[in-house]
């Protein structure tokens, strides 16, 4: 059980300064469930993994690991930055009360009934609900957030590979290191040179452990980002849905006023089993018809207002949505070419340690 | 005077002069001042109805007054490698012959006649020849010019002739027997330290070739797995717009880097790797030939306990001794001084090998 203190810093809310309190990752979980549930519209920043993914294999796949830990804790401490500076999400009580109410605030989360509202069908497969009649600019948003996942994923993958192998490369030079010592212990012009440039090889060896640590804060501003390619789509998902539930109910309404024109004039354009079984056993009295018609009207009646307000929350929702993802985009290719920049001055330096060490191992060696 | 009559004559225990070896050997170790330069290339392979095998070129150029010409090309097999390496070691059992390279490798998929191990036989070949060019008495020796310039059917009437496989057998049955007896107790303490730092030495060349070729390794398992990342980062630009010529960067450095990592593996493999591996084979060769020393000594030795024992027949024994004595006094000598040579040139290889290990890794980094 680990437990976290969120404190605030600098918030777009106008409040009184509070003291810090512990939070456990479920409280967190609980958060952006929350936040993503009464936002669907809004791009929800990633919670940092759960357990430690994409691991090279020096480096510990243990959750209890100090390193693993830390690193888990400045993502969380980063996803309460996300949503403080994000301009709508910041403004919600929830989220304040997070970060200022030590007690019950597990309880007032679910008061608000969020869950009611959380749509099952997210995590069902693409194929039940097809959407006669997609938004193009949602769809390529989907594929794009898959790319995204995809290709950052095996980005990650391939990068630990690489660094097991780098961190191969550096460890065994260390070996020079004894083997000079044991070997200039018999040499009696060669000995000082062989001795000082094991030990510069000792450096090379040893310098790599920083070099990798560092690294793997890129690794994680790219995961970041890998998750983020999740809630892009969760967006996507939720507006289908949406769309879905349009096409639905718009079908229900054309069914029904047919059904009802049918009873009017008498006229049996469309199969129904009713209507073959009436024929068959006698039809209806007026009386009959008229009630059935009534129904009918109201029911329709019914469906075209929540046709006229489902349009409107689907177009409020697009145009909410858009403006958030366009938000989301700038954010996006600020941190990751931000991330690339580092990336490269990150192999700069190691190149630039290389360079200091061997051009000291080269002085050693040329004077053997 | 080239002519094969001199090789008739030429016995193995003659010994040389210790003073005209001294003379020979201040000059040779200048490069400038060479007069005979040999290079090894061009392997083909011959097949015949029992056997495949590869020959090399052999390319002499000199200006040696010994030679009839100034040039000469041959082609030789393995074969005649070890029967040269045989020959010299016959004939100067305690200088320092340098290593031929292994008949089979026992480690790793190697095929027997794979390129690669073709040419890391036909390099060490190279080196194994101008090693012997460059040494103060081997580069005299006369099986040394015929191997360089006999044509293939000279050269097979020539290795038939000299004492033949019974007598040489029973060279070898007396050297066992005398070293069963020892030639340790009497030998100098100059000896012994040699004996007590080639132990070590062998240790630690064996460890540091072990080292070296795990680092090629390692660079080699990271090069593989570079070569899949670059491309990844080429892949995401396709899926963006603002970033992706920072991703198509990315991707270019990184297949630098591989390139880098290509020409730094190299560099080990055509440098360090073979030097280290030159010196594990003199490590035993040394060893060897220290064997042989005390063997010499041993026959002595034994010749002058046997004398302590019996009283009679005492001009005959001690005109024996007397040769044995000088046999013994050459036979140090020989090796003192070819081991002050090895040393040096030892120490110059290894700080040269490793120099330019670091001067490949300093490339890779500022590339």
């Amino acid at each position: 059980v680990l437990s976290f203190r969120a404190v605030e810093s600098q918030s777009e809310a106008q409040c009184a300064p509070v003291d810090s309190l512990w939070r456990r990752y479920s409280e967190f979980e609980l958060l952006r469930n929350y936040l993503s549930v009464t936002y669907p519209h809004i791009v929800v920043p990633p919670l940092p993994e759960k357990r430690a993914d994409f691991v090279w294999h020096k480096l510990s796949a243990d959750n209890m690991d100090p390193d693993f830990v830390e690193r888990r804790r400045i993502g969380l401490e980063n996803f309460l930055l996300r949503v403080a500076s994000h301009p709508v999400l910041c403004q919600d009580k929830i989220f304040y009360s997070f970060l200022t109410q030590e007690g019950g605030w597990k309880e007032m989360v679910n008061e608000t009934g969020f869950q009611l509202k959380a749509d099952s069908r997210l995590k069902a497969l693409n194929a039940t609900f097809r959407v006669k009649n997609p938004d193009k600019r949602f769809t390529e948003l989907k594929h794009y957030s898959d790319e995204l996942q995809s290709v950052i994923s095996h980005l990650l993958r391939v990068r630990a590979r690489v660094a097991d192998r780098l961190y191969g490369v550096y460890k065994v030079h260390g070996n020079y290191g004894r083997v000079f010592s044991e070997w200039s212990a018999i040499e009696k012009e060669m000995g000082d040179g062989l001795q000082s440039a094991g030990h510069h090889m000792d450096v090379y060896a040893a310098s790599i452990d920083d070099i990798l640590e560092e690294e793997e804060h890129y690794a994680d501003q790219l995961k970041e980002y890998l998750f983020y390619a999740e809630a892009l789509r969760a967006v996507c998902r939720k507006h289908e849905l949406m769309q879905y539930d349009l096409e639905m109910a718009a079908q229900d309404l054309t069914s029904k006023k047919q059904q009802c024109e049918e009873l009017a004039t008498g006229t049996v354009r469309t199969f129904s089993l009713k209507g073959m079984t009436s024929k068959l056993f006698g039809q209806e009295t007026p009386e009959q018809r008229e009630a059935k018609i009534k129904v009918l009207e109201e029911q329709i009646q019914e469906g075209e207002e929540q046709l006229k307000s489902k349009n409107l929350e689907g177009r409020d929702f697009v145009k909410s949505a858009w403006a958030d993802i366009e938000r989301f985009k700038e954010q996006k290719n600020h941190d990751l070419k931000e991330a690339l920049i580092s990336y490269a001055v990150m192999q700069i330096s190691m190149c630039k340690k290389g360079i200091q060490v061997w051009t000291n191992a080269k002085e050693c060696f040329s004077k053997m | 005077d080239t002519s094969l009559a001199e090789v008739n004559s030429f016995s193995p225990s003659v010994p040389i002069s210790p003073s005209s070896m001294i003379n020979q050997y201040k000059f040779e170790d200048e490069p400038e001042l060479r007069d005979l330069f040999i290079t090894v290339d061009d392997p083909e392979s011959h097949i015949t109805a029992i056997e495949t095998f590869i020959t090399y070129r052999v390319v002499t150029k000199t200006s040696r007054g010994e030679f009839d010409s100034s040039e000469y090309e041959v082609r030789r097999r393995y074969q005649d490698f070890l029967w040269l390496k045989t020959k010299l070691e016959e004939a100067h059992p305690t200088l320092i012959i340098p290593p031929l390279p292994e008949k089979f490798i026992m480690k790793g998929m190697v095929e027997r006649f794979s390129d690669e191990f073709i040419e890391t036989r036909r390099k060490a070949l190279h080196k194994f020849l101008n090693r012997i060019a460059d040494h103060p008495t081997l580069t005299f020796n006369e099986d040394f010019k015929i191997f360089l310039t006999a044509q293939a059917w000279e050269l097979s009437s020539h290795k038939k002739q000299g004492p033949g496989l019974l007598s040489r057998m029973g060279q070898t049955v007396r050297a066992v027997a005398s070293s069963v007896r020892g030639g340790v107790k009497n030998r100098p303490e100059m000896f012994t330290e040699m004996n007590d730092y080639m132990e070590t030495f062998s240790q630690k060349i064996n460890v540091l070739d072990k080292i070296a070729h795990r680092i090629y390794k390692e660079e080699r398992e990271y090069f593989n797995e570079m070569k899949e990342y670059g491309p990844i980062h080429t892949l995401w630009s396709a899926s963006e717009e603002d970033i992706a010529d920072s991703l198509k960067g990315v991707a270019s450095s990184i297949d630098k880097c591989c390139k880098a990592t290509e020409k730094r593996m190299a560099g080990l493999s055509e440098n360090l790797l073979p030097i280290l591996h030159e010196y594990v084979l003199y490590s035993e060769i040394l060893m060897g030939v220290l064997k042989r020393r005390d063997q010499i000594q041993g026959e002595l030795d034994s010749k002058v306990d046997a004398l302590a024992n019996r009283k009679t027949e005492k001009d005959q024994f001690s005109e024996e001794i007397g040769k044995l004595e000088d046999k013994v006094e050459c036979a140090n000598n020989a090796l003192k001084a070819d081991w002050d040579r090895w040393k040096r040139n030892m120490q110059c290889d290894m700080r040269s090998a490793f120099t330019n290990v670091a001067e490949n890794n300093l490339r890779y980094y500022e590339e």
